[in-house]
C-alpha cells in the first residue's frame, strides 16, 4: 500500500485516494537570489505549472512609519532614503513636498528644476537596475554589467550633487541641501552620452532576442481591467495600455514646463514592461536636458572678494562671539559638507524662516541667524505645520509614490503614511503567475521591480 | 469634476451618511458613516460622473493622543480614491471606536483592498468584515499587539521566535 501511494505521488499513477498526481507545494525564497532574499512565494504546483501562489512579505520591515512619528519633520528624510534605495532622491522630494503642502509653501523655481533633474536621473538609474537585474536572472549577464556600468555614470552625478551615492538625504523641507555643482550640465551630457550608448547596445542584445522574447512575451500578463483594479501604477500600468503618469496627470514641480512622451504598451506582459522602461529612460533624459537648459537663476559665480577666509576659521570666530563684520565676508563653504553659500541658498530655498535653516554665514555671523538656527533645531521647536492632513503623490520609478501626513501642530508628524508603488504589483503577483510555469516566476517577479525597502517599510 | 462638486454629489446622495466634509490643502475629503461606506464606494466607483476606479491607498490613523480628539472615536480608516477617466481624487474616511474597530471590507470592489486591509489589521488591529483572509501582512503571526497604535511603545521588544517545531 505504502509503495502504491508513493508511486501515486511521485509518478502520478493510478486513481486511488490520491487521485493520481498530487499538487506539490514549493517555497520560493526568502533565501533565493531571484527573490532578492526578502520575499517568500509559496507556490502550489501541478507538475510544472503554478496553480496557486501565496506571497509573503515583511522580511525587511523596519517600522518606517512608526519611526517617523518619533522625531521632527526633517529627521524623517534619512528614513525616506531607505524606502526605494535605487532611486532615493524621488522619495526624498516626495516627502519634502508633502510637508510643504502641509505648510502651504511653494519652493523656488530653481529648486523645482533641481528636483526634476535629480528625480529623472534617479528614474533612469532605477530602470537600468531593474532591466539589468531581471535580464541577469534570465542568464543575460552581459546586460547586467552594461547596465550597471551606465548606472555608475549616473551615480557619479548623484555623488557630485549630494555627496553620497545611495543614502543621499538631499531634500530639505522648503528646498534642497545644496546647489548643483559647477559645470554640472557638461557632466550630465557626458554621462547621458555613455548611457545612451549602453541602452543602444542593450537594445540590440535584448529587443528581438529569441531567447529573451521566449521568456518574456506573453508571460506574466495582467489584463488592463485587472491592472487597474489592483491599483497598479507606473510602468506596469502603462505597459497595459493606460497612459497614466502623475507627472502628466497632476503635474508638480516643473513637469508642466518640459516636454516628454508617455510610452505605453499593449499587452501588459513582461516584454511590454521591458519596452516601456527602455523608452521611459530616453524620455527621462530628454526631461533632464530640457530642465538643464531652462534652469532659472543661471550659473551663479561665487567670487570671493576681499579677504579670502577658510570656513573653519570663520566658524571659529563665530563660535567665539567675534561676529563683528563677519556677515560682510563672503565665504565659500563646501556645498556638500557644510551647507550652502548665501547667494545660492536664496536661489534654492524658500525665504521662510520657520522652515528653512539659515545659511551658515548667518548662523555663525549674527545672533539673529543663530537664534533662527536654534529655533529650528531645538527639541519641541522646529518645523511646525498647522493641524491638518495632506496627501502628495509623485511619480516614482515604479509608479505613484504617495505620502499622507497628518499634523497635530507640533514639531513631529502625527502620522506618516507612504503609499509604496511596488506594493500593488506584489499583491497582484499571484494573479500574474497563476497558470504559468515555475520558471516564469523569475522574469515576472523581475519585471515588477520589487524594492523591499518601500514594500515592507 | 472639481472637488467641491464631488463632495456635493456625495452629500446630496447620502445625506446623513456623510458626517462632514472639508478640503484642507486642496484635498477634498468626506467622512462617511460606517453603515454607508460600502454604498458610498460603489457609488464612487460606478457613477458615470465620478468613476473612481482606482483605490490608490488605504490606511488608518490612530487619534488617541491627537490634541482635541482624545475623547472622540479613536480610529480613522482613510481611503484615497483616484479616477483614471476623469483624473480627479477624493479622500473618504470612516471613524470607528476602539471597542468596535470593524469596517466593512472593500475587497469585493477593488481586489487591492485585500493587502491594504491586511496591513491595516496588522498595524492597527482594525478588523474588516467580509475580508476573505485577514492575516498579518508585515509582521509575523506570533507578534503581540499592533505596532502603529499610539499606545504601542516605540522601543518595545518582543521575544525572538525560533523555528516552528
Amino acid at each position: 500500500m505504502a509503495n502504491r501511494t508513493a508511486r501515486e505521488i511521485y509518478l502520478g499513477e493510478g486513481s486511488g485516494t490520491g487521485s493520481g498526481s498530487q499538487h506539490l507545494y514549493v517555497n520560493v525564497g526568502p533565501s533565493h537570489p531571484a527573490m532578492h532574499g526578502v520575499i517568500r512565494i509559496v507556490a502550489e504546483l501541478d507538475g510544472e505549472s503554478v496553480v496557486n501562489a501565496d506571497v509573503e512579505i515583511g522580511y525587511l520591515h523596519r517600522a518606517f512609519e512608526k519611526e517617523c512619528e518619533t522625531g521632527p519633520y526633517n529627521n524623517a528624510i534619512p528614513y525616506t532614503d531607505r524606502l526605494n534605495y535605487v532611486s532615493p532622491l524621488i522619495n526624498n522630494f516626495g516627502y519634502a513636498s508633502c510637508v510643504e503642502k502641509l505648510l502651504g509653501i511653494d519652493v523656488t523655481e530653481r529648486c523645482k528644476y533641481v528636483r526634476v533633474i535629480m528625480s529623472e536621473i534617479s528614474r533612469v538609474s532605477d530602470h537600468l537596475t531593474c532591466i539589468g537585474a531581471s535580464a541577469m536572472e534570465l542568464g543575460a549577464f552581459t546586460v547586467f554589467l552594461y547596465m550597471i556600468k551606465a548606472r555608475e555614470y549616473l551615480w557619479e552625478l548623484v555623488e557630485d550633487v549630494t555627496g553620497a551615492r545611495l543614502t543621499i538625504s538631499y531634500a530639505r523641507v522648503g528646498g534642497v541641501k545644496a546647489d548643483l555643482p559647477d559645470a554640472f550640465g557638461v557632466k550630465v551630457r557626458k554621462a547621458f552620452k555613455e548611457t545612451r550608448q549602453v541602452l543602444e547596445e542593450v537594445g540590440k542584445l535584448l529587443t528581438g532576442n529569441r531567447i529573451f522574447m521566449d521568456r518574456m512575451v506573453g508571460v506574466g500578463a495582467l489584463s488592463r481591467e485587472e491592472t487597474i483594479a489592483y491599483a497598479v501604477t507606473g510602468p506596469l500600468l502603462r505597459a497595459a495600455g493606460v497612459s497614466y503618469d502623475v507627472r502628466r496627470a497632476q503635474p508638480y514641480w516643473a513637469y508642466d514646463r518640459v516636454e516628454f512622451e508617455i510610452p505605453t504598451g499593449r499587452n501588459g506582459d513582461n516584454y511590454d514592461r521591458y519596452l516601456v522602461r527602455m523608452a521611459e529612460m530616453e524620455q527621462s533624459m530628454r526631461i533632464v536636458e530640457q530642465a538643464l537648459d531652462a534652469l532659472p537663476g543661471g550659473p551663479i559665480n561665487v567670487d570671493v572678494q576681499g579677504r579670502p577666509m577658510d570656513p573653519a576659521s570663520y566658524v571659529d570666530l563665530g563660535k567665539q562671539g567675534k561676529t563683528e563684520g563677519l556677515l560682510l565676508l563672503p565665504i565659500t563653504l563646501s556645498p556638500n559638507l557644510a551647507g550652502l553659500e548665501r547667494p545660492r541658498h536664496r536661489a534654492l530655498n524658500v525665504p521662510d524662516k520657520r522652515v528653512v535653516l539659515p545659511p551658515k554665514e548667518n548662523t555663525y555671523g549674527s545672533i539673529e541667524g543663530l537664534m533662527n538656527h536654534f529655533m529650528l533645531i531645538m527639541d519641541g521647536y522646529g518645523i511646525r505645520p498647522p493641524k491638518g492632513e495632506a496627501y502628495f503623490a509623485v511619480e516614482g520609478a515604479n509608479g505613484e509614490l504617495g505620502f499622507y501626513i497628518v499634523s497635530d501642530g507640533t514639531d513631529r508628524p502625527y502620522r506618516v503614511r507612504c503609499r509604496p508603488p511596488c506594493f500593488p504589483p506584489m499583491a497582484a503577483l499571484p494573479r500574474m503567475i497563476e497558470g504559468e510555469m515555475v520558471a516564469d516566476i523569475v522574469p515576472t517577479f523581475g519585471s515588477i521591480n520589487m524594492i523591499a525597502g518601500e514594500l515592507d517599510r | 469634476m472639481d472637488g467641491q462638486a464631488i463632495l456635493l454629489r456625495l452629500t446630496s446622495t447620502f445625506g446623513p451618511g456623510i458626517v462632514e466634509t472639508h478640503d484642507h490643502h486642496g484635498d477634498h475629503t468626506a467622512v462617511v458613516e460606517r453603515s454607508a461606506i460600502l454604498e458610498a464606494f460603489r457609488f464612487c466607483r460606478d457613477d458615470p460622473d465620478l468613476r473612481f476606479n482606482v483605490l490608490m491607498d488605504l490606511t488608518a490613523v490612530d487619534y488617541l493622543t491627537y490634541p482635541g480628539r482624545e475623547f472622540g472615536l479613536r480610529f480613522e480608516v482613510v481611503y484615497h480614491l483616484y479616477s483614471l477617466p476623469h483624473n480627479h481624487r477624493v479622500r473618504l474616511k470612516v471613524r470607528v471606536e476602539e471597542d468596535d474597530a470593524r469596517v466593512p471590507s472593500a475587497v469585493g470592489l477593488w481586489p487591492i483592498a485585500n493587502w491594504f486591509e491586511r496591513e491595516v489589521w496588522d498595524m492597527f488591529g482594525i478588523r474588516f468584515d467580509g475580508h476573505p483572509d485577514l492575516r498579518r501582512l508585515l509582521m509575523y503571526e506570533e507578534f503581540q499587539g499592533h505596532p502603529l497604535r499610539k499606545d504601542y511603545p516605540v522601543n518595545k521588544r518582543q521575544p525572538l521566535i525560533g523555528p516552528k517545531t
